[in-house]
């Protein structure tokens, strides 16, 4: 997928829409900064979290870290691949390493989220 | 096959059930000079194993050797420097463990009675009026067995607290440097954890404390020396701002190692405190253990401390000076099934006595002399996101060398190759690719030398040849482990075919 389809939040999520849903996952980046990731806990289906709350957490080599949610919503799935194999998130974070998938509460509030131009400038040096 | 590769095979050791051969012996026993009992007849079947367990039958130099080639492809602190300090690891003198190890000591059971275990009381008795006068807090119990465990315990206590005045409370502060262990203990003890941001300096930031505390803080959890190795200067004003709401002040003591003899934490207004024996009073843990954490309260706390607690009473009115005091009805009740880890007390008092006061100040000045010009020498070569004077220990980071394509995990690994533990990295949090270094009161300029001209080295790789620094450790028994699977797949029991 090409990350001009994504919005991106300044704590590293990014996001997708798809119709009334969009799949969340963490950034390149932030998986960069992270290394290699060892366990991701999923919420589960049916979950409704505000912007802001603490969606996931990641667990990689090197610290323990939430991801939020960029949006409000209610989780429809979460990556199951990812129990297994957590380093997907490494290895595709734009892909295969989507975390969630959440049905938007506003559509419109993904507008308020940085573009790829925006979240390039912010992770630049 | 890489020269790497070869020379890990070289000296991969199997395991000692892998050396087995069956019929092997140390020692033979004499043949059995008493009638046999047939242990089903004492025990029952339930109780008695069908299979033998299959132990490993070795000579004893086959045994010897076996964990003589471990320890030598080990890195440990009686082989080479170990800048993680006090924090983890210092230098132990040996005198403590002698003393530990006497058999008065190590052969006395936990559930020997009082008057047999005078002795080991006193002991404790004793260590726990030293951490008292050291600390400058009033009460001492040495039950907790770890740093982690004296929070929880201390966080009970301040529920204990504010419950006995009518509300527990639901918050306690943190600032965001704090060990990861003080969220966890806060929430552990039914409260809610307010994060408090450092400011430019690495310190709390006075104002926003200010502003976070009301009637419903429980107590704020503060490391002193911090994590960033920063005394936190504003201390008088931070116990003042909580202590004007009601609330506790609760200091983690894992870097008292800075203090020693210089500042008491209960002259500050420290209400309650834990200490970690196993790092600042030298007793080598690792692996998960054993610690010791003690903790030290007021004496407005000192009803609510764990019991039983150890008391003296010197009329010797019962027949015995020393006994477990259980008539505590505030306390929070018992924080561990025996009382603590008593040989790591032994270790602890052994420590401070032959110290002494003048002795424990020293280690104090030495920890921060050293670490002091450790910074001064690397501030050049590596980032150092805080400035000024450091206590005992100091945050530097590899962001510079991260333009390399070199990142802390990296300097960490090559430092091995030169005969030198790895730092603590990525901690604290506030540091990008941070290495705390901490080389503690004991190594020689000479080490603390050998360790700059070290760390000069791989900066100069980070430039000029990074994929050497990338690729380390290529020295060791052993080359970059694969900490993904350590993690996820880890699996060191052996199993019988």
């Amino acid at each position: 997928m090409s990350k001009r389809d994504l919005r991106f939040t300044e704590s590293h999520e990014w996001l997708k829409v798809e119709g009334t849903e969009a799949l969340i996952g963490l950034t390149d980046y932030a998986q960069g900064e992270l290394g290699d990731i060892v366990f991701v806990e999923l919420p589960s289906a049916g979950t409704h979290v505000s912007a802001g709350d603490v969606l996931t957490t990641v667990e990689s080599v090197k610290s323990v870290s939430e991801v939020y949610a960029p949006v409000a919503g209610d989780v429809v799935e979460a990556n199951a691949a990812l129990e297994d194999s957590p380093d997907l998130i490494n290895s595709d974070p734009y892909g295969e390493g989507w975390m969630v998938r959440v049905k938007l509460e506003d559509v419109s509030s993904v507008d308020q989220l940085m573009t790829a131009d925006d979240y390039e400038e912010r992770t630049k040096g | 096959m890489s020269e790497t590769t070869r020379k890990q095979e070289a000296v991969v050791e199997p395991t000692i059930f892998e050396l087995s051969s069956p019929g092997r012996r140390g020692y033979r026993f004499p043949p059995l000079d008493v009638p046999e009992i047939d242990p089903v007849e004492v025990f029952g079947e339930s109780q008695v194993r069908s299979v033998e367990p299959a132990f490993p039958e070795l000579t004893e130099p086959e045994v010897v050797r076996h964990f003589t080639r471990l320890a030598e492809m080990n890195h440990h602190v009686d082989r080479g420097f170990y800048p993680l300090g006090s924090c983890t690891m210092k230098y132990n003198p040996k005198v403590n463990e002698d003393v530990a190890g006497l058999p008065g000591f190590t052969r006395l059971h936990p559930e020997v009675d009082e008057v047999h275990s005078q002795g080991a009381l006193a002991l404790m008795h004793g260590l726990a009026r030293h951490l008292a006068a050291i600390s400058g807090m009033d009460e001492v119990s040495l039950q907790p067995p770890a740093g982690a465990s004296g929070e929880l315990a201390g966080m009970l206590i301040v529920r204990a607290y504010h419950t006995d005045r009518g509300n527990p409370r639901s918050k306690v502060i943190v600032p965001d440097s704090a060990h990861g262990t003080n969220p966890a203990s806060l929430t552990l003890a039914g409260y809610e954890a307010q994060e408090i941001k450092s400011d430019s300096s690495g310190r709390v930031d006075v104002d926003e404390l200010r502003r976070l505390v009301d009637s419903e803080t429980a107590a704020i959890m503060i490391t002193n020396p911090n994590t960033l190795g920063v005394f936190e200067s504003r201390i008088s004003e931070i116990v003042e701002i909580v202590h004007g709401v009601g609330g506790l002040v609760y200091m983690d003591g894992a870097n008292l190692n800075a203090l020693m003899g210089i500042v008491r934490p209960g002259d500050i207004g420290f209400d309650l405190m834990h200490f970690n024996l196993h790092k600042t009073f030298s007793s080598p843990h690792g692996g998960g253990g054993p610690g010791s954490g003690p903790i030290g309260v007021t004496s407005e706390l000192a009803d609510y401390l764990p019991y039983p607690v150890i008391s003296r009473d010197e009329a010797k009115s019962r027949g015995i000076e020393y006994y477990f005091d259980y008539e505590r009805p505030r306390s929070i009740g018992k924080v561990h099934g025996v009382y603590g880890n008593f040989l790591v007390m032994v270790k602890a008092y052994s420590y401070i006595l032959t110290l002494g006061p003048v002795g424990l100040r020293r280690v104090a000045e030495n920890a921060l002399l050293n670490a002091n010009y450790l910074q001064r020498k690397l501030e050049a070569y590596y980032e150092l996101p805080y400035k000024g004077y450091c206590q005992h220990e100091f945050v530097l980071s590899a962001s510079r060398q991260k333009e390399h394509g070199v990142r802390a995990l990296d300097v960490a690994k090559r430092l091995l190759d030169f005969g030198v533990h790895s730092p603590t990295i990525y901690f604290p949090l506030i540091v990008g690719e941070a290495l705390m270094i901490e080389p503690t009161e004991t190594e020689s300029k000479r080490s603390l030398d050998h360790f700059v001209s070290v760390m000069i080295e791989i900066a100069r790789e980070s430039e000029s040849d990074p994929d050497v620094v990338r690729g380390a450790p290529s020295r060791t028994p052993v080359g970059r482990l694969d900490e993904v699977r350590a993690s996820k797949d880890l699996d060191v029991s052996w199993r019988q075919d």
